[in-house]
Formats: structure tokens, C-alpha cells, sequence
């Protein structure tokens, strides 16, 4: 019987025999689907720049944004003001630039929050079960049950004027959602062995969930966060809208709409534009979601 | 069957009976003067902050307010169940009877928005999964996608600008009762009805278009190519029976939508229903009509999940025999 | 006689974004009316690939570049794939058993209905009389109260009988030719032997070929009459299945059964010696035999030439191989 170890000759070397294929790199094939298709890589950029003009605004607007100018108000387009003025004389292109900051506040500290508690909550109704996941359930439903703008619109309304209720207001209307997600992640995840596992080997409650759940439960919540901000980003458009948002003279889109609707016929603009700078940051935000969600989905790997 | 339906029932309830409490000791848990908080609005407010403390008092005995809450919490509920859902300080009209009054136009808007987002959704998104890749389908998602990130608010003033003021074929707000005059009704509803449609469509196109995409590729389908069926049969049998399952189940939170949506609407088009009644009693702060059309919607919705959990057991035999 | 089924030089390939991927290329084997096959490989081999070709149920990106596929006299590749011939065919005459019983029925339709849906269009029954045969079906496969199980629907069952469900859809039209692919691997084995007597069973009875695809040898030692034997998409041996088992010929399969415990052995006789290396990469295929990396056995010959076409080394016995290898 002929020697059995294989060694491979040189001579198939160099014919570019290989005894297994080759590995592709997780990183790369992410950023492939990522960035492959055109309308993901379009929102992408769409995002990065709206958050580089939140940063950059003082430099980008041409004026101050809340500085009034009575003289000059209710102007249309020209080439002083790109998109005219409103009916105070402020430059509408500057305002909307500022918005960028607010909006983008607003949106990551409500988003935050409501990821926070609502992921502390999940992780807690599944890890515990019993009457806690009962009781956690319940309470979501409830807070589920009323449409989520009534929700934002009881908090934010009754409870004072002012950005910081805007946040709390659009964070609570959040939590439910993201509770409901993460323990739904959290439970399929806890079927798996290693959770099994870590609890043999003793760990403790909150070191299971800490470094065997959560890491495991997460990743496809990160779409529903990015997801998110486009939602929050409408509410408090919705809100400010409504008049019981973020208050004036702050640089609110939604503000802005409802200013404008009095005066569509002498500068339609003033609520038109800032209702396309909405589009755009949650048009934006939402393919970036999309995409991470292709992405990191298994099933579509190799598959466009 | 009857038993899932009696849980769902059961369960409602419960959850009605959540909402009830947190609204409120929503409205109760509210900083200042509890006398002043329930006497609603801002004239209500002048009057407590300039009375004397005998006729503050006088006035929480008479309202019940210095009795505990739990007491408080069992007043109120039964009188809701007896009908009576207080009365509005501000406006000094029975609340009961100004919602009597308006729900109904909301529910009217509401109905043909549902109808036409449920139906122009899962049509759209149907054709789109069947014919994945083609020009129409990347059209319709893309505009889809869009669609989902437009305001409702802003997209119906700007729809009033091009169809009002440009092209003048609708008016710019208001409300006509359909009883006395249908047409004239329809003129005034197509626009709010189209702003929210829009995003509703979207929004419902795309999910069944993925929940039929990931039908399509389901073992079951497999079988069902494999006994040499037709496409047709295919895809109504098969594909469709198992894609609506997913999207039934956000039947319930459409209904929420749209109620959410009317407040926005009805404030754009001056429109006098539910929705407008909640902001303006939330500005002055009249805090009866607020519980009251709260605990309404509320109800609505929780009603149309119970709707939308009956239909999921109709459709899907695994609920139904879990 | 001349074959039921007759599989030419098939060839499908996949264009994936990764490359060309030769899943099968340049099958061929053939089919007797009543006999037993077995088309064994490791995953990946293109066995799955084969068999839904004949049955053209291969989707996009996949396609059927080549071949002749004959059945029972008739050129398949003839009819189109959704067209109203190919559709009587697959589900009439061919039919397939597939491998997870747990996803492979449509979750809302009752078992009575998935099974009379073929009887219907197949056999042309009416509603009535397809549901008495399919309880009859039921009862063959040997489902305990079959008449009132009827109308239960599949979440209802287990696994193993689910799988019974399969096989009875299978035969309810007393197809030519049923394939089953790896129709037991989703079981546990007690229920994997319940489920290959009655399939052997079954197709005895009614002179229906069977072809069963699997990566288990011990499944078609048992069954099959004859084998053939895949590797990166080519048949690399095939032979009666005594032949196979008792003398193979190519270094894979000694390869394989050197590698599977025997019963019988005494505890100590010998080591498991599996397979070194890997599979190789389907899409950068050389033009020399694909074992070669793998193979104890080889020659000078074997890496100059490209990969041998099938020789004959017995009656009815094949192999791709430059080699004569003779087993102790």
C-alpha cells in the first residue's frame, strides 16, 4: 500500500490547486453588500453629510438663525437668500442648516434613552420570564395600545414646553418598541447552548446576560435604532408642527412647516423646504438601516 | 377556535383596564395644584390661582379630589361605563356628547384610509414580489421607500399648495357632512385622505413585498413546484394564504397609525373630528377631554388588535391549535 | 430493455457572484423501471443539483447549460419548464421527496388537501374521491387513524410522520420514478429505518423506481441495487451495489468505506481512517481529475491528464480512475 501522507508536489502548486477554497473576509463581504447596492451607499452618504452639516452648521449658514429682520420678511428666493426668508426675515437656508442640529439632538437622545431602558427591560423579560416577562408584556401592550403619536403627543403636551420634555416625550413613545424587540431577540438567543452552558459553569444572572445574551441578541437591533432615528426625527417634526415641540424661535422643521402653512401663498418655501430636509435625514438614516439589516443577514450571503 | 378567542378577549381587557390607569394617573401624577389641574384650562387655572381656601376647598370636596386615589380612580371609572365621560370645564360642554360628535367623522376618514392603504398596499406589494427585478417593481419600492419618509403634515400642505392654489381643483379645508352632501364631502376629503395614503401604501406595500419574498423561498414552496402545479395555484394557494399571516398582525397597529395620522390631518385641513379635539384640548390644557379621548383611542385600537388576533387564528392553524 | 430514465452528459451550472459554479458537470447515469438506485456523496457533490435538474425545478442563477435527460422514451429538455408537458410530468410521472419534513409542507393547508391537490390534477379526481384515496394513502404509509388525522394539519404531526405524509404524496400518482433526497437525514434512526422499509415497501409493490439520494452509505448498502457515486459533480463510480461495497475501485470510495465503522469488526481490527483534505472549490476547478489533492493512490499519469472519462473494471462496474487498484 502506497505511503499515506499527502504532501502536496510543487508542480500542483503551481497550477493554483488549493485543498480548500478560500476564505472571504466577513468585514469585506459586509462592506460589499453594503455598499453594493446603489440606493444604500446613496443613504449613506446622505446621512454623513447631514451629519456633518449638524456640526458645521456656523459655518455653512450664511446668517444667524434666529436673529430677526423685519424688514426684510416673507422675501422670496433670490441671491442673498437662497430660499428666501421667513415672516420674522430670517434666512431660511440658515434656519434649515441649524434645524440639521436639533433634529439630530433630538433624535440620537431620544433614540438612546429609549434603548436603553427598553433594552434593559427586554433583556430582563427574557432572562427572568416568569411574572416578570408577564408584567412586562402587559405594561408594553398598554403603552402600545394608544397610537404612538397620542402617546408622544399626552407626554410632551401636558408636561411643559421645552426640549427636554420633547426627548422624554419621543424616548418613552420608544422604549416599548425596543423592549419588545430585544426580548424577542434575547429569547431565540437563549435557546442556544452556550447560554446553557455559561449557566453550568455558574455564572451569575447578570454575567449571562452581560456577555452571552445581549452580544448575541443585538446586532439586528441595531437596524431597528438606525431605523429609529427616522421615526423620532418625524415625531418631533409631528410635535413641533403641532406647536407643543420644540419651542420658538429654535430652528425647528416642524416648526417651520407650521409657520409657514399661514403664509404658503407669499413664500411657499418656508414650509415646503424644510419638509424636504426631513425627507432626505430619514430617507438617509433609513437605507443605512436597510443596509446594515442586508448586510448582516445570513441567508443573503452570495445572494443579491 | 372559541377558546383563542376568548383569551384574546380576556387579555383586551386586561390591557384596557392598563390603559385606563395609566391615563389616569397620567393626568393625576401631573406637578401643581391638583384643583387647578382639574379645572382644565387656562381661564380655569386663573380662576383656582386667585380663589380664597374655603372655596379651594369647597371645590375639591365638590370635584372629589381630596378623597384617595383608588377612590378617585373607581369614581371615574364608573362613571365612564355609565357613559358619563365628564365635563369639559373649558368649552362647558358635556365631553361625552362633543365626542359623540366628532368621532364619527374620524372614523369615516379612517375607514376609507384603511380600506385603501390595506388593499392598494398588499396589491402593490404582491405584484412587486412576483415580479421581483422588473421595471415596475423597482419603481413602486423605490417610491416606497420615499414614501415612508414623508410627513404626513408636510406632504398635505404641499399638496394643497399644487391642487388648491395652483390648479384650484380642491378646496383648501374644511368639512362637509356626506349625509347632506356627498360629492362636496368627497371634494374636501380627497386631499387628507391622499397625504396619509401615501405613507400608508408605502409602508404596507413593502412589508408584504418581503414577507412574500420570503414565502416564495420556503421549502413548502418547494413541494408545491415539485407536484407539478401551476403558477397561479402557486402563488394564490400557497404563497399568498402564508405571506398575509405576517401582515394581518400589523393590521392592528394601521388602525393606530391612521388614528395618530388624524391629528395631523385634521389640523392641516381644519378638519373638526377626534384628532383636532385631542391637540386643542392638549393646548389648554383641558385635561377631561384629553382623558377622555385618550381612553377612546385607546379603545379603538385595542379593539382592532382583538380583530386583527381573531383573524390570525382564523388564517394561521397553528395559532388556532397551539 | 431499454432504460426508464436515461440522464446524459448533464450539466448545470450556477452563475454566482463568487464565479461559475459547475454543480454538475457531465452527470450521467440511467433508471430501470422498479429498481432501487443509490446516488451517494458529500455534501456539496451535486448529488441534490442532479435530481432537480431532471425535475427542472433549478432557479435562477442556476441552469441547465447541457444534456440529455430521457424519460421513458420522452426528451425532457424538450418541454419547457413551467410549460403544461414538463408540469404532468413532475408531480405525475416523477416525483420527489424532499429532505426537512419540518418546513416542507405548507404550514395553513390541511394533509388532506396538500395530498388531493395532485390527486386532483394528476388523476383528474373529483374533490370526493381524491380524499377517500388519500386516506387510503395515509393508511399505506402507515399513519395510525389515518380518516380522522385527515384533516389535522402538518404542525400537528411529527417529524417522522410528516416524512410519511411526503411519501405518500409521492406515490399518490403512481409515478415512474420517485426521488428522494437524503429523505432520512432529518430523522433520528430508529424512524430512519421505520421509513426506508416502507419505502422500499411501497415501490416493490408498485414497481416504482426509486432513486435515493444521500451522503449515507449504510442507508443505500441496504436498498440499492445499484450505486453510483459522485465527486465535485461527476460520477466517480458506479456499479451493482455488491460490487460497490465488496470490492470498490476508486479512491474515494475506499476512501469512504475505509472511513465508516463496519459491524462485525472486532473492537481494535483497524482505525477509522477518514479522508484528508477537503472538497474541492467547485467554482476554480483544474482540468485534472478534482480527487487528485486527496488522493493515496495516484500516479505520474494523474496529474498530466485531465479528468479520466468512466472505464469499465467488471460487469456493469465503472470507474473515473487512471488506477487499477486492487483491494486486499
Amino acid at each position: 500500500m502506497p505511503d499515506k501522507a499527502i504532501v502536496t508536489p510543487p508542480s500542483l502548486d503551481a497550477m493554483g490547486i488549493t485543498a480548500a477554497p478560500p476564505r472571504r473576509s466577513e468585514w469585506k463581504r459586509f462592506a460589499r453588500v453594503f455598499f453594493g447596492r446603489r440606493l444604500y451607499l446613496i443613504g449613506f452618504i446622505i446621512a454623513v453629510i447631514i451629519i456633518l452639516t449638524a456640526i458645521f452648521a456656523p459655518l455653512l449658514a450664511p446668517y444667524d438663525p434666529i436673529q430677526n429682520e423685519l424688514r426684510g420678511k416673507l422675501q422670496s428666493p433670490s441671491w442673498e437668500h437662497w430660499l428666501g426668508t421667513d415672516q420674522l426675515g430670517r434666512d431660511i437656508l440658515s434656519r434649515i442648516i441649524y434645524g440639521t442640529r436639533i433634529s439630530l439632538e433630538i433624535a440620537f437622545a431620544a433614540i438612546f434613552s429609549s434603548a436603553i431602558i427598553g433594552i434593559l427591560m427586554g433583556l430582563a423579560a427574557a432572562h427572568f420570564g416568569g411574572w416578570v416577562f408577564t408584567l412586562i408584556m402587559r405594561v408594553t401592550d398598554a403603552l402600545m395600545a394608544l397610537p404612538g403619536i397620542i402617546l408622544v403627543l399626552l407626554i410632551a403636551g401636558l408636561g411643559g414646553r421645552g426640549i427636554p420634555v420633547v426627548i422624554f416625550a419621543l424616548g418613552f413613545g420608544g422604549i416599548a418598541g425596543m423592549c419588545r424587540m430585544m426580548c424577542g431577540q434575547a429569547l431565540s438567543v437563549k435557546q442556544n447552548d452556550y447560554v446553557l452552558a455559561g449557566r453550568a459553569i455558574g455564572m451569575s444572572n447578570w454575567r449571562i446576560m452581560l456577555t452571552q445574551i445581549f452580544p448575541n441578541a443585538f446586532p439586528p437591533l441595531i437596524v431597528g435604532l438606525t431605523m429609529g432615528i427616522g421615526g423620532v426625527v418625524l415625531g418631533e417634526a409631528g410635535l413641533s408642527f403641532l406647536g407643543i415641540g420644540v419651542p420658538a424661535p429654535n430652528p425647528s422643521w416642524g416648526g417651520m412647516v407650521m409657520d409657514g402653512q399661514r403664509f404658503l401663498l407669499d413664500n411657499p418655501l418656508l414650509s415646503l423646504a424644510p419638509g424636504v430636509a426631513i425627507m432626505l435625514l430619514v430617507f438617509g438614516f433609513n437605507m443605512v438601516g436597510d443596509g446594515i439589516r442586508d448586510a448582516i443577514d445570513p441567508k443573503l450571503r452570495g445572494v443579491l | 377556535m372559541t377558546a383563542y378567542i376568548i383569551r384574546r378577549l380576556i387579555i383586551g381587557l386586561i390591557i384596557l383596564l392598563l390603559v385606563t390607569m395609566m391615563v389616569f394617573l397620567f393626568v393625576r401624577l401631573l406637578p401643581g395644584d391638583p384643583l387647578m389641574v382639574f379645572m382644565g384650562n387656562l381661564r380655569g387655572s386663573a380662576q383656582v390661582s386667585t380663589m380664597g381656601p374655603e372655596e379651594h376647598d369647597r371645590l375639591m370636596h365638590e370635584y372629589g379630589l381630596d378623597r384617595s386615589l383608588p377612590v378617585q380612580y373607581w369614581d371615574w371609572i364608573t362613571d365612564v361605563f355609565q357613559g358619563k365621560l365628564g365635563k369639559s370645564i373649558g368649552i362647558g360642554q358635556d365631553v361625552g356628547a362633543l365626542i359623540a360628535e366628532r368621532l364619527p367623522r374620524t372614523a369615516y376618514i379612517g375607514f376609507i384610509l384603511f380600506v385603501i392603504t390595506t388593499f392598494g398596499g398588499i396589491l402593490f406589494g404582491i405584484y412587486c414580489a412576483l415580479r421581483r427585478g422588473s421595471w415596475l417593481d423597482n419603481t413602486i419600492t423605490t417610491i416606497a421607500n420615499i414614501g415612508m419618509t414623508v410627513p404626513t403634515f408636510w406632504f398635505g400642505i404641499l399638496l394643497i399648495y399644487i391642487f388648491s392654489y395652483k390648479l384650484g381643483w380642491f378646496p383648501f379645508f374644511g368639512w362637509v357632512n356626506p349625509f347632506e352632501d356627498f360629492w362636496d364631502n368627497i371634494r374636501h376629503i380627497i386631499l387628507p385622505v391622499a397625504s396619509v395614503a401615501l405613507g400608508g401604501i408605502a409602508g404596507m406595500a413593502r412589508l408584504t413585498r418581503s414577507c412574500m419574498l420570503e414565502v416564495m423561498r420556503a421549502d413548502y414552496v418547494r413541494t408545491a413546484w415539485a407536484k407539478g402545479l401551476r403558477e397561479r395555484v402557486i402563488v394564490i394557494r400557497h404563497q399568498i394564504k402564508n405571506a398575509m399571516i405576517p401582515v394581518v398582525t400589523v393590521l392592528g397597529g394601521t388602525v393606530g397609525a391612521i388614528l395618530g395620522g388624524s391629528v395631523f390631518i385634521e389640523t392641516v385641513f381644519s378638519i373638526p373630528g377626534m384628532g383636532r379635539l385631542m391637540t386643542t384640548a392638549i393646548f389648554d390644557y383641558d385635561y377631561q377631554i384629553v382623558q377622555a379621548a385618550t381612553l377612546i383611542f385607546g379603545g379603538i385600537v385595542i379593539f382592532s388588535n382583538l380583530i386583527v388576533d381573531i383573524a390570525w387564528g382564523w388564517l394561521d392553524p397553528r395559532i388556532r391549535y397551539a | 430493455m431499454a432504460s426508464l430514465l436515461d440522464v446524459e452528459n448533464l450539466k448545470t451550472y450556477f452563475k454566482t457572484e463568487y464565479g461559475l459554479v459547475k454543480a454538475a458537470d457531465g452527470v450521467s447515469f440511467n433508471v430501470n423501471q422498479g429498481e432501487i438506485i443509490g446516488l451517494v456523496g458529500e455534501s456539496g457533490c451535486g448529488k441534490s443539483v442532479s435530481i432537480l435538474s431532471l425535475m427542472q425545478l433549478i432557479q435562477s442563477p442556476g441552469e441547465i447549460i447541457d444534456g440529455k435527460i430521457m424519460l421513458d422514451g420522452q426528451d425532457l429538455r424538450k418541454y419547457k419548464s413551467n410549460g403544461p408537458e414538463m408540469r404532468a410530468i413532475r408531480g405525475g410521472k416523477m416525483t420527489m421527496i424532499f429532505q426537512e419534513p419540518m418546513t416542507s409542507l405548507n404550514p395553513v393547508l390541511t394533509i388532506c388537501r396538500q395530498i388531493t391537490e395532485s390527486l386532483e390534477l394528476h388523476l383528474n379526481m373529483d374533490r370526493l374521491a381524491a380524499r377517500g384515496r388519500a386516506i387510503e394513502l395515509l393508511k399505506m404509509v402507515g399513519v395510525p387513524d389515518a380518516a380522522t388525522r385527515i384533516d389535522d394539519y402538518p404542525h400537528q404531526f411529527s417529524g417522522g410522520m410528516r416524512q410519511r405524509v411526503m411519501i405518500a404524496m409521492a406515490l399518490s400518482c403512481n409515478p415512474m420514478i420517485i426521488f428522494a433526497d437524503e429523505p432520512t437525514t432529518a430523522v433520528d434512526v430508529t424512524t430512519q429505518a421505520q421509513l426506508l422499509e416502507l419505502m422500499k415497501d411501497l415501490v416493490t409493490r408498485q414497481n416504482t423506481a426509486l432513486v435515493i439520494v444521500t451522503h449515507n452509505l449504510g442507508v443505500v448498502a441496504r436498498y440499492a441495487q445499484r450505486i453510483y457515486v459522485m465527486y465535485a459533480g461527476r460520477i466517480i463510480e458506479s456499479g451493482l451495489s455488491e460490487d460497490i461495497f465488496g470490492h470498490p475501485r476508486h479512491p474515494y470510495t475506499i476512501g469512504l468505506l475505509h472511513s465508516v465503522p463496519r459491524l462485525g469488526e472486532r473492537h481494535g481490527t483497524r482505525k477509522l481512517i477518514p479522508i484528508d483534505g477537503m472538497p474541492p472549490d467547485l467554482i476554480n476547478m483544474p482540468p485534472t481529475c478534482a480527487f487528485l489533492p486527496r488522493c493515496t493512490y495516484k500516479v505520474e499519469r494523474c496529474q498530466k491528464e485531465p479528468w479520466p472519462a468512466l472505464r469499465a473494471v467488471g460487469d456493469q462496474h465503472y470507474i473515473s480512475c487512471y488506477v487499477d487498484i486492487r483491494e486486499k
